[in-house]
């Protein structure tokens, strides 16, 4: 893992209340007459130090929980056994063929209508999206993914963004494979990185690379010209957390997709942990071993609920409102909210936090110097 | 014990469980170990300063870099002792016992005036000067009946901070 780096004073524009969530117990109430005693005795801050090593509600968000082991016992590890003999020896090598020749179709007629079809062509556009539309539901059938979809579906109107939990690439599969959304997501490397360069053109999707200090501001802009633009009428779908949490917690939503000034849809996704557990730990497991994991699996079961369209409310700001929508989505799906933002699992948290705590201190201590 | 990533044996937990005194049940020490494991991140057997300031609610707090010191680099069993003052079960000296380490981090066995300034200066920030720090704790040393410049021991700490209900406790979720 890289050095943690310390976050830019950027950072500090997204915390909404984070102050507030901080417990401030440690401050204790110094008496009358300051003693050696009350100086001496650090214990609240101790504690409080011990209580994070020992549990944190940030490293929470981002635990894959393994699930209890069923097959113990005489009868049922047999069963067991064969069902692992059949997801690995059967269904995983069928659907490789199905993605596999899903992959070829798709790229053969990509490539034919990218070089073919003229730049200006109208159809051009349209007919690689409905290829990205279909390459999807390619991958999606090779998971044996049972989706329902609740709420009426994405239409494409201009002067929309559509918001979503982010739990692993794969949303945005899922998502795209009913609408042909334009996406904002980090780079990745490797052979994800070169479909996102190549692909991500006709869609008119936004790369980000979360590590450059400049990049918010480009991505900012980048976001407002894709709203304005007249031309691009596909959705765009933004991941405002900006990580992937492990679908039993909603980190913070980063303001960026709510100060656009246009209506925001949410989209609420859970998926079933029974089935498989489709978080995608990127400490862990490569994308690859992700997909890989997810096609020897029985199925991928989930639940996506289109939530109806959301405005600012006057007075409101941008923070709010994402706390808002990131409310909504919570209970939707079931999730937990915590106020934490994600960008921290790569950056460390701002010093000005600590500044708080020290000043409350320092001044009672000073007071209590006054008096005496 | 060896490897991180290895699991823990019934022989392992009983001598975590010894280590720290037998102030965590065996249920606790193994919840500590999954904690240990997840915080861990490369299994090296240890956990790295990078990995504790990972985590953020740790990294926010004023005496996070002094305690750093004391838990880099700890396996398994010392970070368990090393929490074990924080059981409910632990008694008041021992927990005044960590407060003592806390300050006397370079392990002497005295801890001295500087070594006072350093822990009032983590938790003051730039909201105190040098000498308003020097001043106020010069003033408590006195009137308690110390002098700046023989330093404290063990003995005086527990003099000082031994009080009926000081709580320094945290609860280890256990599933």
């Amino acid at each position: 893992m890289a050095g943690l780096a310390t976050s830019s004073a950027e950072m500090d524009l997204d915390r909404p209340n984070i102050e507030e969530y901080l417990t401030v117990e440690s401050i204790q109430e110094l008496p009358e007459k300051l003693n050696l005693r009350d100086l001496l005795d650090i214990s609240p801050t101790l504690r409080e130090a011990a209580g994070a090593i020992v549990d944190d509600s940030f490293t929470r968000c981002f635990k894959s929980n393994p699930s209890e082991p069923w097959n113990w016992n005489v009868y049922l590890f047999p069963l067991w056994c064969l069902g692992v003999v059949f997801r690995y020896g059967i269904l995983f090598p069928f659907r490789v063929i199905i993605l596999a020749a899903g992959c070829i179709v798709f790229f053969a007629a990509f490539s034919l209508v990218h070089f073919l079809l003229g730049e200006h062509n109208k159809w051009k556009r349209e007919i690689e999206r409905k290829l990205v539309v279909m390459i999807c539901s390619v991958f999606v059938a090779s998971w044996t993914a049972v989706i329902k979809y609740h709420g009426p579906r994405p239409s494409m109107r201009p002067q929309q963004v559509f918001v979503a939990n982010h739990t692993s690439m794969i949303d945005f599969i899922i998502l795209e494979q009913m609408t042909a959304f334009a996406v904002i997501m980090q780079k990745h490397p490797g052979w994800v990185g070169f479909i996102q360069e190549n692909i991500g053109e006709t869609l008119g999707c936004i790369w980000f690379n979360r590590t450059e200090a400049k990049d918010r501001e480009i991505v900012a802009r980048k976001l407002r010209e894709h709203i304005q633009g007249v031309d691009n009428n596909n959705p765009l779908l933004i991941f405002p957390e900006g990580t992937c949490v492990n679908n039993h917690y909603t980190v913070m939503f980063k303001k960026g997709a709510f100060e656009l000034g246009c209506a925001v849809c949410p989209v609420a996704i859970k998926y079933n942990k029974i089935f498989v557990d489709a978080f995608w730990n990127s400490k862990k497991q490569s994308f690859t071993m992700h997909l890989v994991q997810l096609m020897t699996s029985w199925a991928v079961v989930c639940d996506v609920w289109y939530l109806e369209p959301q405005y600012i409310r006057p007075g409101e700001t941008p923070i709010e409102f994402a706390e808002r929508v990131q409310d909504m989505i919570s209970v939707r799906a079931g999730l937990k909210k915590v106020p934490w933002d994600g960008y921290l699992k790569y950056f460390r948290p701002s010093p000005k936090l600590i500044e708080r705590k020290q000043r409350i201190f320092a001044e009672s201590v000073l007071q209590r110097l006054e008096e005496k | 014990m060896g490897n991180a990533s290895s699991m823990l044996t019934q022989y392992d937990i009983e001598e975590v469980q010894e280590h720290c005194h037998y102030l965590f049940s065996q249920q606790e020490i193994v919840a500590l170990y999954n904690r240990f494991c997840q915080l861990d991140r490369s299994a090296k057997g240890f956990i790295s300063s990078e990995e504790f300031l990972s985590i953020p609610e740790f990294s926010l707090n004023p005496l996070s870099q002094r305690l750093l010191k004391m838990v880099d680099g700890l396996n398994f069993k010392e970070f368990v002792a090393f929490l074990s003052a924080f059981s409910p079960l632990a008694t008041v000296p021992q927990k005044i016992e960590l407060i003592f380490k806390v300050y006397d981090v370079d392990g002497k066995g005295r801890v001295t005036f500087k070594d006072l300034m350093e822990v009032l200066g983590d938790l003051t920030g730039s909201f105190m000067s040098e000498e308003q720090r020097e001043k106020v704790l010069s003033r408590v040393l006195e009137e308690a009946g110390y002098s700046r410049d023989s330093p404290l021991l063990l003995e005086d700490f527990m003099k000082v901070l031994c009080k009926p209900g000081m709580t320094m406790e945290v609860e280890v979720p256990v599933d």
